[in-house]
């Protein structure tokens, strides 16, 4: 089975500096993958190249066969859900018009609106009584299940999530984490989520990609990049979080 | 509550904020239809006067002269001044004004002085404006002193002036500049210059009469002459140019009218012309002081059964409204769209807060005397309009592009990934969320608009600008404040009914 997202020699560069060196990634259908690394290692670039946030200098980027031109982003990015840090919330909308925003304008019939809705709560155990608050009203963990569901809204081939758990407590995160691994079992979602957590990677991902310097280091699972350790920074980064966590 | 309630809500609320956005401009159609109609109604000839006493006297004696003679004439008084005036005059806008003839040389010509009358003349019949003979008297720059202090020191003439070093000059700062002014003047008659300091002239007329200074420059046909009594001292080298007053009218009125202006020649002398100015400043009524004029003639006309002040402030107060109303909302229709382009940087970006900046940086005066010549603009209520949609640009502008900028980047990143086109985007996301600062500057606009809309006075297009400027130039605080005080009230309303309205404008979820 061919991949949804392949990228051929893809890279980026801000001015002089470079932000992702020329890479070559597949992204399997059904699978998690997670992408790691410490700030600055091109993990969100990636992200941002693929819902087309940001071209590339050189390479292509094929979704589902088909290569990623200006011309058809925008019914490209609505076959793809992408979740940020802080929600990106629309602040003058209610809850449950941020998350059919993009039915409503695309008329969908308000039936299946509605049913869409119910489902999209009970998987992301949003209460239902919430929705008509405003973004400010919400908590930072409920924000971000009204983020996920504005994603999922459409169903969406491919789930895009740039560390959408960064700037919740560890409480109100672990559950979050708990949620999404259901989610995209249940969904059998394919997703890339990018994250700088080994704990929340090995725990959501399928697969780990772990970046440094605007290159991939190594792919595998956790077990691998600790067994099979493809260079010294790899051994480093695992052992770093290794310690954060074990102190 | 089911699906179909939900929805239609939704719809209702959509299309009330749309039908909010839509009124204004059908108001605006609305009235412009108006305004059009309006001015194409009657036939009265129009007499122009600049804003000061003895314009607005020698306008109201020509008016009441012609309608004896059953012409009827209409006063637009206390006009911007000379370029505004002959602006009009030359594009066939008013009928006539009195104007004098170094101005008319100097200003309107740029003849050298030497020009004689005739060629003067020959000159306007270009631009198909005639000039009357001389009403009777020269108002030019004079040197006045307290009539007793004069006499003890037996001074009548300027150059007697030479051989007193002790006296005190005090002048005003135009007259200490001028091309005509003080320079030359000592110059020319070789007057002692140590004891010479600048003051405004209203309390030059103070310190004459607490004897802090001697001499003061003053206008020879000036009312606080003849109120304090003082003496002009004689030009006896011929040193300040003419002054002379006459009447500029178009060739094409009809010739009972200029025979009208031409039976004003010659009867108004210096000293009658200071007490008409005196009667103007005392009675703060121009009309009463043209009466003066007429009361040694035939009839004594009594004053014309006046406006109440309830009227009068109405008519100004709605007109006010209605130049202030009318340019806001072009300043919406055009700024809001200029304020997106800006936002968006670049060379473009700049051009337009430039351009809009500048604007701002132009007197009023001079953008009406840049626009009265335009044909579609001239003396109307336009040119108003015009001026003041110019300057609310810029705070629209400006907080619509502020607005559009401070927009959070993962906002605008979401409203991109979500897959919503430009337009989308711009409609449902950006423009709600800048809708704070896009009203705060058409709130500034609206409150800046109230306050300038009373330089439509200064064509004579009416407002609350009018009590403003004709108590300025009678010096009577009772006339000014029945312009500012509406004008103050109109700035409040507008600013408390701005707080009403973000409340329906600016989504809820913005103002938490």
């Amino acid at each position: 089975m061919s991949a949804l997202v392949q990228l051929r020699g893809v890279s980026k560069t801000y001015g002089s500096a470079a932000a992702l060196h020329p890479t070559d990634l597949a992204f399997e259908r059904g699978k998690t993958t997670v992408l790691i690394g410490p700030s600055g290692c091109g993990k969100s670039t990636l992200l941002r190249l693929i819902i087309g946030l940001l071209e590339p200098d050189a390479g292509t980027i094929q979704f589902d066969g088909a290569p990623i031109t200006p011309a058809h982003t925008a019914e490209l990015r609505r076959r793809v859900g992408y979740v940020i840090q802080d929600g990106g919330l629309f602040p003058h909308l209610t809850a449950r018009k941020n998350v059919l925003l993009m039915s409503t304008h695309l008329k969908r019939p308000v039936a299946e609106m509605d049913q869409r809705l119910a489902e999209l709560c009970a998987l992301t155990r949003f209460p239902e009584t919430a929705l008509d608050r405003y973004p400010l009203e919400l908590s930072g963990g409920q924000r971000q299940r009204i983020s996920l569901m504005r994603a999922l809204a459409l169903s969406p081939e491919l789930l895009l999530l740039d560390e959408p758990l960064g700037a919740l407590d560890p409480l109100v995160r672990a559950a979050l984490q708990k949620d999404l691994k259901e989610i995209f079992a249940r969904l059998k979602q394919t997703a890339i989520l990018v994250t700088h957590d080994l704990a929340e990677a090995a725990y959501l991902g399928d697969e780990i990609v772990l970046m440094t310097e605007g290159r991939v280091a190594q792919i595998g699972t956790l077990e691998d990049l600790r067994a099979k350790p493809a260079s010294a920074f790899v051994t480093e980064f695992i052992n770093a979080q290794r310690a954060l966590v074990l102190t | 509550m089911n699906a179909g309630t939900r929805s239609g809500g939704l719809q209702t609320a959509e299309r009330f904020q749309r039908a909010v956005w839509k009124a204004p401009l059908l108001g605006l159609l609305a009235t412009l239809c108006v305004l059009r109609a309006s001015t194409s109604l009657g036939e009265p000839i129009l007499v122009g006067s600049k804003k000061f006493t003895e314009s607005y006297v020698l306008a109201e004696i020509a008016k009441r002269a012609m309608e004896e003679a059953g012409i009827p004439v209409e006063h637009r008084q206390g006009m911007g001044g000379t370029i505004i005036l002959w602006e009009a005059l030359r594009t066939d806008q008013i009928g006539f004004y009195p104007e004098y003839t170094g101005t008319i040389g100097e200003e309107i010509l740029k003849a050298p002085p030497s020009t004689s009358t005739a060629e003067m003349r020959a000159k306007l019949e270009r631009s198909g404006v005639g000039m009357t003979s001389d009403l009777g008297f020269n108002n030019t720059y004079a040197l006045v002193m307290q009539r007793a202090v004069a006499e003890k020191s037996h001074i009548q003439k300027i150059s007697d002036l030479r051989n007193h070093p002790e006296l005190r000059f005090g002048l005003t700062h135009e007259f200490l500049d001028r091309r005509d002014g003080w320079r030359p003047l000592a110059d020319k008659y070789q007057l002692p210059t140590q004891n010479v300091s600048g003051i405004d002239h209203g309390l030059g007329y103070a310190a004459l009469r607490n004897g802090s200074i001697d001499v003061k420059d003053a206008y020879s046909t000036d009312a606080k002459i003849g109120e304090n009594d003082l003496v002009v001292l004689q030009d006896d080298l011929q040193f300040f140019p003419q002054y002379r007053a006459v009447f500029l009218y178009r060739l094409t009125l009809p010739p009972k009218a200029i025979a009208v202006l031409r039976s004003l020649v010659g009867t108004l002398d210096e000293n009658q012309m200071i007490r008409l100015n005196a009667e103007a400043e005392r009675t703060k009524n121009y009309a009463l002081a043209a009466d003066l004029y007429f009361q040694n003639g035939a009839s004594r006309q009594q004053p014309r059964a006046g406006e109440t002040l309830t009227h009068k402030l109405i008519r100004w107060t709605s007109r006010h409204l209605e130049l202030a109303g009318i340019s806001l909302l072009l300043s919406i229709i055009v700024g809001i769209p200029l304020g997106i382009a800006a936002s968006r940087g670049g060379a473009l970006g700049q051009v337009i807060l430039g351009v809009t900046s500048a604007v701002q940086t132009i007197p009023s005066l001079a953008l009406l005397a840049l626009l009265v010549p335009v044909p579609f603009f001239g003396i109307s209520p336009r040119t108003a309009i015009a001026a003041l949609f110019l300057y609310g640009l810029l705070p629209i502008v400006r907080n619509t592009a502020t607005g559009l900028q401070d927009i959070a980047q993962p906002v605008r990143e979401s409203a991109i990934a979500l897959g919503l086109e430009p337009a989308a985007r711009l409609w449902k996301i950006y423009l709600p969320i800048a809708s704070r600062s896009i009203l705060g500057g058409i709130k500034t606009s609206a409150v800046i608009n109230i306050g300038t809309a009373t330089l439509a006075a200064l064509i004579g297009a009416g407002g609350l600008g009018e009590p403003i400027l004709s108590g300025l130039n009678l010096n009577d605080h009772a006339t000014i404040l029945q312009g500012a005080i509406p004008a103050a009230v109109l700035a409040l309303l507008v600013q408390w009914s701005f707080d009403l309205l973000d409340r329906i404008l600016i989504p809820k979820g913005l103002r938490l």
